[in-house]
């Protein structure tokens, strides 16, 4: 299971004459990267296409929130207990007003699940990087050295990858709500991050440490090491660039698991914490309430979260598909 | 194969003693020891009460002392007491269990069948309209949040169905016990046994897809058909066979997985199984109820794992020489 490089071969894909003549003049210069012929795989893979320009929609909206409260003039925590409530107390449906309709305590839902947009993708994004950039460490280490050392974290790993996570979850935010544990993991994002990031950097330990048990072998390790490299040299400048591929794969493929990972933390209850705006939080309040009429508290939340982690899926199925058009580098 | 078992089973436990050691550290370690009785007796203990947990879990001794009492207890079944239900936690878990195997059973044999039909489906007409089709959906639910599909089963099939007249699903929160009567069973369960059953499902439809493609590849496929051997049966004999196995696997630490408690689809569905209870024992801030879940449903994840290694070895002999 190595990612040879040079194997990935030439693009059979015709090129139109324009962009023929920008390769050709800098041909020499930059051959044909597997980065290029990647991308260029990339951009002719139009579901993948319309995906990124979905996440760049929803990056802009998450950016842009308090554009969205400007519009409408409704603050992220603002309260219309008059206008966005029903005499009886109950949210008000979407209206010229409020184009989203309102939520329990009468405030825009439109505003709500744009600023929500914004917990997603940090979580997204800051969980995953922990995970990727822990997991590439250990597994390089495990990797590299061998011995006792791999076997421990191997262990390790497999352990991680069994624990229940969501249980830990609950675990941790039912000690922490009482008293942050050791003294400084306290209930909302901080637990958020490291139960996401600490139960999944396995996965990527475990596929780092796979690729180098066949990376070290080759010639370029050995002439590196002859030539006098020392381990933190080899792991880091000469192993790790032909780790990025599968890392970049599988990094694209594991912001949306996080996501769902948050949401899914968040409509628990141990998730991010009222009254902050949050997608799983919003689900899981409407939950209690939506048999009683407030479908839209329930509907555009959601949505939000399928289209955007059905986004990242799709657009993550196509960055795969361009690095790995033969389909050899996971099993 | 027996000097596989036992070095298995040594890794299992080692794994197992890892997993009640971090469950301690987060419930004992964690708040500090001067909070852990407050912490496990809960808000509104009395001094009294208070006291008799701080002698009860050694608190007064260092923690490695107070630990080998603590696994002591777990090695005798004892998984403490349920201060705020005032029963032994292993009462409350006895009562919950039957829902959740209940739940994870039937969505086990549905996704299974869904799941492994649709793959072969896929893999046996490569690129047709139905391959697509049943790609697109395993991508589509693959992406699903579990509590969306479950909500929004219930919005349209529950909900919407019965204000028009059509009561055909029961309400969420409706469960009869198997030994009552079997049929109400099946009927209270069909939307979470659905929705479990199409999230799981889709990971078996690629797994299946991508294991048959692989072993259509293979020499003794052509030679099965060169033999003159019906497609059917170079199908279901030789490539499915071979195709299943890291299916097994799958559904092996998939059920394991699940049996500590489906929470999700149990909190939609407000079913009190091991996942519910535990998510409503943060409420009542039931600490030793959580610490007892947390930990059988460890165990049952890596009971499943070495079940699942087993299984394999006794496939694939060349699993026990690593």
């Amino acid at each position: 299971m190595t990612y040879d490089i040079s194997a990935v071969g030439e693009s059979e894909l015709p090129v139109e004459p324009s962009a023929l003549k920008a390769v050709e003049a800098r041909r020499e210069i930059e051959g044909k990267s597997p980065w290029v012929l990647a991308w260029r795989r990339l951009r002719r893979d139009r579901a993948a296409m319309i995906c990124l320009g979905v996440i760049v929609l929803i990056v802009a909206c998450a950016i842009g929130a308090p554009i969205f409260a400007m519009i409408t003039g409704h603050g992220n925590m603002q309260q219309f207990t008059t206008t966005g409530l029903t005499p009886a107390g109950q949210p008000i449906g979407p209206n010229s007003t409020f184009w989203l309709g309102t939520d329990d305590l009468g405030r825009d839902l439109l505003v709500r699940i744009a600023y929500g947009a914004r917990i997603s993708l940090f979580v997204g994004v800051v969980a995953t990087a922990v995970t990727v950039v822990g997991g590439t460490v250990i597994g390089l280490a495990a990797g590299y050295f061998g011995g006792a050392i791999d076997s421990v974290l191997a262990r390790f790993m497999d352990w991680l990858l069994a624990v229940p996570f969501l249980l830990f979850a609950i675990a941790l935010f039912s000690v922490a709500v009482q008293k942050p544990i050791f003294g400084f993991i306290g209930p909302g994002l901080p637990i958020v991050i490291i139960v996401l990031g600490f139960f999944g950097w396995a996965s990527v330990g475990r596929l780092v440490r796979g690729q180098v048990l066949s990376i070290k072998e080759k010639e370029y390790i050995e002439a590196a090491r002859a030539l006098g490299a020392g381990p933190w040299r080899i792991m880091f400048v000469d192993m790790l660039p032909n780790l990025l591929a599968p890392l970049i794969v599988y990094s694209t493929l594991l912001i949306p698991a996080t996501i769902v990972g948050e949401a899914t933390l968040s409509f628990l209850g141990v998730g991010v914490q009222p009254p902050t705006a949050d997608w799983g939080q919003m689900i899981s309040t409407a939950s209690g309430m939506f048999l009683y009429g407030p479908w839209w508290y329930l509907v555009f939340p959601s949505a939000a979260l399928l289209i955007t982690t059905l986004a990242f899926n799709i657009f993550g199925d196509g960055v795969r598909d361009a690095f790995d058009p033969r389909g050899d580098l996971y099993v | 194969m027996a000097r596989f078992l036992i070095r298995r089973i040594l890794q299992g436990a080692l794994v197992l003693l890892l997993m009640t050691f971090t469950v301690y550290a987060i419930f004992f370690l964690g708040p500090g020891p001067q909070f852990v009785a407050r912490v496990m007796a809960g808000k509104s203990a009395t001094p009294a009460e208070v006291n008799a947990i701080a002698n009860q879990f050694y608190l007064n001794k260092p923690w490695y002392v107070a630990y080998g009492h603590f696994l002591g207890g777990l090695l005798h079944g004892n998984l403490g007491y349920d201060y705020y239900n005032n029963v032994p936690v292993t009462t409350s878990i006895k009562q919950a269990f039957p829902i959740t195997l209940s739940l994870v059973i039937g969505a086990a044999i549905l996704w299974l069948l869904y799941g492994v039909a649709t793959g072969i489906i896929s893999a046996v007409r490569t690129r047709s309209l139905m391959d697509r089709f049943f790609t697109t959906q395993a991508l589509f639910f693959y992406s699903m949040p579990t509590f969306v599909l479950g909500l929004l089963l219930i919005l349209l099939l529950y909900q919407i169905l019965t204000t028009h007249g059509v009561a055909i699903f029961p309400a969420p929160g409706s469960y009869t016990s198997f030994t009552t009567n079997p049929a109400a069973w099946a009927h209270d369960l069909i939307l979470p046994w659905v929705t479990l059953a199409l999230v799981s499902a889709a990971t078996y439809t690629r797994l299946t897809r991508g294991s048959m493609l692989d072993v259509f590849g293979e020499d003794y496929i052509r030679t099965a058909r060169s033999k003159g051997m019906s497609e059917r049966r170079v199908i279901l004999r030789h490539n499915l066979r071979a195709s299943l196995t890291p299916v097994v696997t799958q559904f092996g630490l998939d059920v394991g997985t699940l049996i500590g408690g489906a929470i999700i689809t149990e909190q939609v569905f407000s079913l009190p199984g091991l996942g519910w209870t535990a998510v409503h024992a943060i409420q009542s801030q039931d600490l030793p109820l959580i610490m007892g879940i947390v930990i059988v449903a460890s165990t049952g994840v890596i009971v499943a794992n070495l079940i699942v290694d087993i299984f394999y070895a006794v496939l694939d002999p060349r699993v026990r020489l690593h």
